[in-house]
């Protein structure tokens, strides 16, 4: 690595510290619904909202109640998700002519994009038109990402609420969170993209007669607003096949450096604000710690591993898969980014990596998305290994567990154990199916190990709602489709019903003041607990399957095998 | 029931937001204040559209600087990369495969730049890294019949054409192919 790579790296750094505090801070106020800086320009959006919608904001919500409007809500999106792709054909905006969309291939990418998923099963450019693009993906890219934030909210509330039943209201942290938060935020990334040099407009394709005499179609469309949302909502479905690798979607090393800044702005100013909301910064800053450190872990891990000799290649830094403009560090820098929040996007082919650097892009989103984790369900990921770390800590010592004022009970505990087995079930159970039926078998783009990784990866990424890819395997079959469209809503409400439980049952206790018994959860001691306990739950859990893919891989690489 | 037909009229207002008034806001933002750009970087010869500055061209004449591989074939329909693995007896194949025929296209360069023996993500990578432009120049200048001097403009024209890191700090270096062909046929018009 050179000295540019690594100045690269701390000035992203620099950045995102820089602006985390502020971000944080209005993100809270926002929740709160308290005045902020962009009240005057889109508070009459806010009420406009509430009203097109009929709702009352002030209405509080039990958490059985938000959890039944946020998942009524969630289903009429993908539904209409589903009806645009599989009915484009006889919709406008349509100048490529594209038929309409599979119904497996429409029903996982409905599915895919309502879980903040978006995974890319199919090939845009050639697949979607731009009416289903922008009014189909970019309107569940927002809300997606504002359900993730309005469950953190929630869930914050239990947590703070003393022998109350509402967590809030669900419309209107929906509707805060779009219009004061990721509207504002997103058009000035997509107006940045746009002068950077990607697309923006609605012509048909480009038929260009190339120098050489050739013909080349140069595919078109609104990618610039879509892009600066699926960057900024841990969303990640590429306006392109090749993501943000594609120029139009991610031209020049500037317009790499803000998509890069938008995947971790967000899930690391929800940190701080979530720190806001429960009135608790040094809690917040110990979580942040916490997530830094794995991710400090990761990054070193995969920067060694990429910049290591390939003895098959005699190459170190291999340029397979990545792009000139980019380079070999920023590649990795965006691989870790990307599956350490649930975002999915990709500079580079995540297939051609090293071995090792794969393994770490798993790992990442087998821990299940807590190391920043996606917009608002990095947080409240998170919280659910605290509550378990608490709950052994409390086991180890003998004493009723507390956290942040409130006794832990089974039904919390319960709870934490469904968040944290369901997913993992998931993931296991559809990689073993997908290694034994021949449908599973059909699709690999590699032989040898890594092709098990491209397995392991699929179902890795759907179980976190992750949507990044290994993509030599071609998942837009019957059974990839709907195997991983389970995964995806798994992995997304077998977590977030039972958070929004957990912030029920929180609610309803009295606070108990912290005593010299009480084990405190702001300090280095409990990051440090709190890291180990995730790094034993999730890698334990999948050592054995990360040895038969990635780790098998790198020893038979450096043994100069090919397969 | 309210929460009901409350989801179904957020939805469509969601809809209408986020997915309708969003798109067409930023397009004509972005039409009024970066037309070009957002148009697709197209450059035009003769009045002509030749091309667009970002997306790679196939050349395949040894009259012209080459591109890096593309899993794709240069067409952007749908784009993408070889997502071979390290261990990939295929991409081992290709390489070899690339690597011989540079060193015959571009004798006594030496080992090729890496960057010309494996493709690229997009497939659409419009540019190439300093060395693998200078690698071709001797190749270039040849078939095109040029003599010392001419050749030794073109190199200044090679080097001329390397855009260093954003800002000084970002990315890496490169030259854009289809721009430096573009500036090769204007320098080498009679």
């Amino acid at each position: 690595m050179h000295g540019s790579d690594w100045m690269q790296i701390a000035l992203y750094w620099a950045v995102l510290v820089a602006l985390t505090p502020p971000l944080g801070a209005h993100l809270a106020r926002v929740l709160r619904g308290e005045r902020h800086v962009l009240s005057p320009v889109s508070g009459w959006l806010e009420r406009l909202s509430y009203r097109a919608a009929g709702v009352d904001p002030a209405e509080q919500m039990d958490w059985k109640r938000y959890a039944s409007a946020l998942l009524w809500f969630n289903a009429f999106g993908a539904a209409a998700v589903f009806a645009i792709q599989v009915l484009q054909d006889r919709l406008p905006l349509n100048p490529q002519h594209l038929p309409g969309v599979a119904w497996d291939s429409a029903l996982n990418t409905a599915v895919s994009f309502m879980t903040n998923t978006n995974w890319q099963g199919y090939s845009p450019e050639t697949t979607m038109s731009y009416l289903t693009q922008m009014l189909g993906l970019v309107t569940q890219n927002f809300v997606s990402a504002a359900t993730g934030i309005a469950v953190m909210a929630a869930l914050a509330r239990g947590l703070k609420g003393r022998q109350v039943r509402g967590l809030g209201n669900f419309w209107a942290d929906l509707v805060r969170t779009t219009v004061h938060v990721l509207l504002p935020l997103a058009f000035v990334w997509a107006l940045l993209l746009a002068g950077q040099g990607v697309v923006q407009n609605f012509r048909a394709y480009d038929s260009v007669k190339t120098l050489e005499g050739g013909v080349q179609l140069l595919a078109q469309g609104p990618a610039a607003s879509q892009v600066a949302i699926k960057q900024l909502g841990s969303n990640g479905g590429g306006f392109f096949n090749a993501n943000s690798a594609h120029p139009f979607e991610n031209p020049t090393p500037l317009s790499d450096f803000l998509e890069d800044l938008a995947i971790l702005l967000l899930p690391s100013a929800c940190v701080w604000a979530f720190g806001l909301l429960i009135e608790d910064r040094r809690h917040a800053a110990t979580l942040w710690a916490a997530m830094f450190a794995l991710y400090g872990l990761g990054l070193g891990t995969m920067l060694w591993a990429e910049f290591s000799p390939n003895p098959v290649f005699h190459q170190a830094a291999m340029m397979e898969g990545k792009e000139t403009r980019f380079g070999v560090a920023n590649s990795v820098l965006w691989a870790e980014n990307t599956t350490v929040t649930s975002n999915g996007s990709v500079n580079c082919m995540h297939d051609s990596l090293a071995p090792l650097t794969g393994m770490v892009a798993m790992l990442n989103m087998l821990v299940g998305e807590v190391i920043f984790g996606g917009v608002g369900c990095g947080v409240y990921g998170m919280v659910v290994f605290v509550i378990l770390t608490v709950f052994m800590a409390g086991l180890m010592v003998g004493r009723t567990p507390e956290y942040l004022g409130k006794k832990i009970d089974g039904k919390d505990v319960t709870w934490v154990v469904v968040a944290i087995l369901l997913p993992n079930a998931a993931v296991k159970l559809g990689a073993a199916a997908a290694c034994v039926l021949p449908a599973g078998l059909a699709g690999l783009g590699n032989a040898g190990p890594h092709g098990f990784s491209e397995i392991l990866y699929a179902f890795a990424e759907a179980a976190a709602n992750n949507g990044s890819a290994f993509a030599g395997l071609n998942a837009n079959t019957h059974f990839y489709n709907l195997a991983l469209a389970a995964a995806n809503l798994i992995g997304r409400f077998a977590v977030l019903v039972p958070v929004l439980a957990i912030a029920g049952n929180m609610a309803s206790k009295r606070y108990a003041a912290p005593s010299a018994g009480t084990f405190a959860t702001d300090n280095a001691l409990f990051a440090a607990l709190l890291v180990s306990v995730i790094l034993i739950v999730s890698v334990l859990a999948f050592f054995p399957a990360l040895c038969l893919g990635p780790i098998v891989e790198h020893f038979l690489m450096l043994a100069g095998r090919t397969f | 029931m309210k929460d009901l037909t409350a989801a179904l009229r957020m939805t469509a207002w969601m809809t209408l937001l986020c997915g309708g008034l969003y798109t067409l806001a930023v397009t004509g933002a972005s039409r009024w204040a970066f037309r070009d750009s957002a148009e697709g970087s197209l450059i035009e010869r003769g009045g002509v559209v030749v091309g667009s500055a970002l997306i790679a061209q196939k050349f395949t004449s040894q009259r012209y600087f080459w591109e890096r591989p593309s899993a794709v074939d240069y067409n952007p329909q749908p784009s993408g990369g070889s997502n071979l693995g390290p261990t990939s007896a295929a991409l081992k194949q290709a390489v070899d495969q690339r690597r011989v025929a540079l060193e015959k296209a571009d004798p006594g360069e030496g080992e090729p730049p890496q960057d010309l023996l494996f493709a690229s993500a997009s497939g659409l990578d419009p540019d190439i890294s300093p060395a693998a432009a200078l690698y071709q120049v001797d190749r270039v200048a040849q078939a095109r019949g040029f003599g010392p001097a001419r050749t030794a403009r073109l190199r200044t024209l090679v080097e001329a054409a390397v855009e260093g890191p954003q800002w000084g700090l970002l990315g890496e270096p490169r030259v854009n192919v289809l721009k430096l062909n573009l500036a090769l046929d204007a320098m080498d018009r009679p």
